[in-house]
């Protein structure tokens, strides 16, 4: 589903962020990405999102190799992956049914289905009562449910989670990571870039652990690791 | 894009313009300001011209014949001015209607009885004339150079300084007038792309939200481009209502306040006015409006 190839990415000012890093992410895994800040883990999101390109190497998204991919073509690359950032990203001058609505309107689905599709994911997300309120008025765990609804309601293929609970209490962390798992069990690849290593140790899922640019350890079950 | 989401986007453009209500009040400023501006200009150069031209209109030469010339030769003559292009009118004055006009000019009505002693002998008997008019002064050098070719024609009386001097001023108004519009468009272009655009860089991140969700340069563009297309309008409407009220009071102001003016100049029609400034006011507003959301919007869609 997802293959780096000896990936490098040199930034502009000459920052090295990523050295020849390689691997594979099979269909309907669930994957930690995990390293200390500035490791280049972030730098990875933005390579598989083709928000940036690498300095050389190969990345292979559904078989389709994003150099090669046309400009045109990119956002039907984007639509069949889901995106969710540590600072949310949610429109504030909109309600939280149009936050989720949008990422539909944006692939111009039909507008007959939308509501039915939002109402089911804001069930899903345990936000039915608060499809009026503004982001501004929610709390953090509520406003990352919502950016995880935008994320599936156009049901992608994978799940980029970029630090999704670095901004949430505990509980709220739970939450997220439930439904990131219920994503996962219902057929979606998920790759989530974190620091948590208490979930990342309780969950036990393959954990990919990048240092210095380069991948460090690529192990199948996290439960063993105690520092990275 | 597709056709079903051209209602989606033409409305977000509408609340778009709500929602960064500020960008979008100094977007419309802006551009009605300068638009305003280049009105007021137009409106006093428009004027200018017009004036200019109505003076050339005056303008004409008098054609005289040879002596003993038969009247089918001047009406002849007359024909052959008629047909050089750009003659507008050409008036045939008999040696009887000049010595009429003489006698009233020179002795006026109360002593015209004095010149009852030349009605056997018209002293200006072989000045009967053409009066032609022609559309623009620039034209009267070749105009008389024609006329003097013609055989039976004796003489033609112009005033090439004057002519001259008309030309002269109609060209120069051209030429000040095309560097300042040309001057404030450009300000214009500027002033209002950076508006647009610094309302579009504080929505960078919106707009790579969308690039991320999977929309099409088209879906993310197709707002914006109505945004920018209803602050046009409304950028030029302003200054287009402000004009055509403020003009007509100005020119009712100037006629009071300085009488005398009326008698020498006519100003022109705001109809006459409009029927450029309207469609250079809407074209610049639509215009900058569009190309300003377009330009600025193509550097936020490389995400």
């Amino acid at each position: 589903m997802i293959y780096l190839e000896n990936v490098c990415k040199t930034y502009s000012s000459g920052i090295p962020a990523l050295n020849d890093v390689s691997l594979h992410i099979e269909r309907g895994e669930f994957v930690f990405i995990v390293g200390a800040s500035g490791s280049g883990k972030s730098t990875l999101i933005k390579l598989l999102l083709k928000e940036l390109n690498p300095t050389s190497g190969k990345i292979t998204i559904n078989g389709k190799n994003l150099a090669k991919i046309r400009k045109s073509k990119l956002p039907y690359l984007r639509r069949d992956i889901g995106v969710v950032f540590q600072d949310f990203r949610l429109f504030d001058d909109r309600n939280v049914y149009e936050n989720i609505a949008f990422a539909q309107k944006a692939i111009e689905a039909p507008s007959k289905r939308i509501r039915a599709k939002v109402l089911a994911m804001l069930s899903m997300v345990g936000l039915l009562d608060k499809y009026k309120t503004n982001p501004k008025q929610l709390s953090g765990g509520e406003q990352q449910r919502v950016a995880i609804a935008r994320a599936l309601i156009n049901k992608p293929e994978i799940l980029l989670a970029d630090e999704p609970t670095g901004n949430l209490d505990e509980n709220n962390s739970w939450e997220i990571m439930k439904l990131l798992e219920n994503a996962n069990e219902q057929g979606t690849t998920v790759v989530v870039v974190t620091h948590n290593m208490e979930i990342v140790r309780a969950m036990r899922k393959r954990t990919i652990a990048i240092s210095e640019g380069s991948v460090a350890y690529d192990i199948e079950e996290g439960g063993n690791i105690y520092e990275v | 894009m597709k056709f079903k989401s051209l209602g989606y986007c033409i409305s977000q453009g509408f609340k778009n313009i709500g929602r960064n209500r500020v960008f979008s009040l100094a977007s419309v400023a802006t551009m009605s300001l300068c638009i305003f501006l280049l009105g007021l200009f137009y409106s006093v150069t428009s004027n200018v011209s017009y004036m200019v031209d109505q003076m050339s209109n005056t303008l004409c030469v008098k054609v005289f014949f040879d002596a003993g010339i038969s009247d089918a030769r001047i009406k002849s003559i007359g024909n052959s001015i008629k047909d050089y292009n750009g003659v507008t009118i050409v008036h045939f004055t008999s040696a009887e209607e000049a010595w009429d006009k003489v006698k009233l000019d020179y002795f006026g009505e109360e002593y015209i009885d004095m010149a009852e002693g030349f009605e056997k002998d018209n002293p200006l008997a072989n000045s009967a004339s053409y009066e032609v008019y022609f559309e623009d002064a620039g034209m009267q050098a070749n105009l008389v150079k024609y006329i003097e070719s013609i055989q039976g024609v004796r003489s033609v009386n112009s005033s090439q300084i004057t002519a001259d001097s008309l030309t002269e001023i109609g060209s120069l108004i051209g030429v000040v007038s095309a560097v300042i519009l040309g001057i404030l468009i450009a300000v214009a272009l500027f002033l209002i792309n950076n508006t647009i655009s610094i309302g579009i860089t504080v929505r960078d991140e919106e707009i790579s939200i969308m690039k991320l969700l999977g929309a099409r340069n088209a879906f993310v563009r197709a707002p914006f481009v109505v945004e920018g297309i209803t602050i046009g309008v409304i950028g030029a409407a302003l200054p287009l209502l402000l004009v055509f009220v403020l003009y007509d009071s100005a020119v009712e102001y100037i006629l009071n306040k300085f009488s005398f003016i009326s008698t020498v100049l006519t100003f022109q029609p705001i109809g006459e006015v409009f029927q450029n400034f309207v469609p250079m006011a809407l074209a610049l507003g639509i215009g900058l409006g569009l190309l300003g959301s377009i330009i600025s919007l193509s550097r936020h869609l490389k995400v």
